[in-house]
């Protein structure tokens, strides 16, 4: 399947634009995700933390992914 | 109230939107850009913002603070875009029947909304710029 990552900040920066094409197996996990694109992207390794949201809330490592998702990936925040 | 905005912060519709007949107190938190940063000059900030999901976790944040002190009315209202040194860049304005709840309520939502609220700040120096906590 192909999920559309929406990025933010410095994730926004490391990756390049807003949004990032995923190809990703069916039923594939929110860690899935996390180990494919630190795989492409290795600096992101070097970030605080790197949490995903699923349709606008955090999601743990075992979350199911599906197409219809909105995911976006969150870096370390610093609002306020 | 609870919004992002690009437009200019208004502390007293902030103010306003918290005025409750209940309420003995009023604690109003301003966050504003200053000029400096760990030893660095700083000219101005970015905000970036997941808009949807932060205004979602304000609420949470809001009706957290409601179940933990005896909220009347909260405010929490914060800019993203450009700003400038000594712009207004997050208000939390709280409303409760005495003051040390006020405090507490506003004190406890501002430092919870720093750690879960899904927006991000750049500062921008003379030379260069940097996302803010990004890396250890």
């Amino acid at each position: 399947m192909e999920l559309t990552i929406h990025l933010y900040g410095i994730t926004r920066d490391i990756i390049g634009g807003s949004k990032k094409s995923v190809q990703l197996p069916e039923g594939a996990r929110v860690q899935d995700l996390l180990e494919q694109i630190r795989k492409d992207y290795p600096s992101l390794a070097e970030l605080k933390s790197l949490l995903v949201a699923v349709n606008e809330e955090y999601a743990e490592a075992d979350v199911v992914l599906t197409e219809r998702d909105e995911v976006a990936l969150i870096p370390p925040v610093s609002g306020g | 109230m609870i919004e992002i905005t690009d437009q200019p912060i208004q502390v007293q519709s902030c103010m306003d939107a918290v005025q409750s007949e209940r309420a003995g107190a009023v604690d109003v938190f301003i966050g504003t850009v200053r000029n400096h940063n760990k030893n660095k000059e700083v000219i101005r900030l970015e905000f970036e913002a997941f808009d949807a999901m932060a205004v979602k976790k304000m609420k949470e944040l809001a009706e957290e603070a409601s179940r933990r002190w005896p909220v009347e009315k909260i405010a929490i209202v914060h800019r993203k875009g450009i700003l400038e040194i000594g712009d207004i860049a997050v208000v939390i304005a709280v409303a409760t029947p005495h003051r040390k709840d006020a405090f507490d309520a506003c004190r406890w939502v501002i430092d919870t909304l720093k750690e879960v609220v899904p927006i991000w700040k750049k500062e921008m120096y003379e030379n260069g710029e940097e996302w803010l906590e990004a890396h250890p």
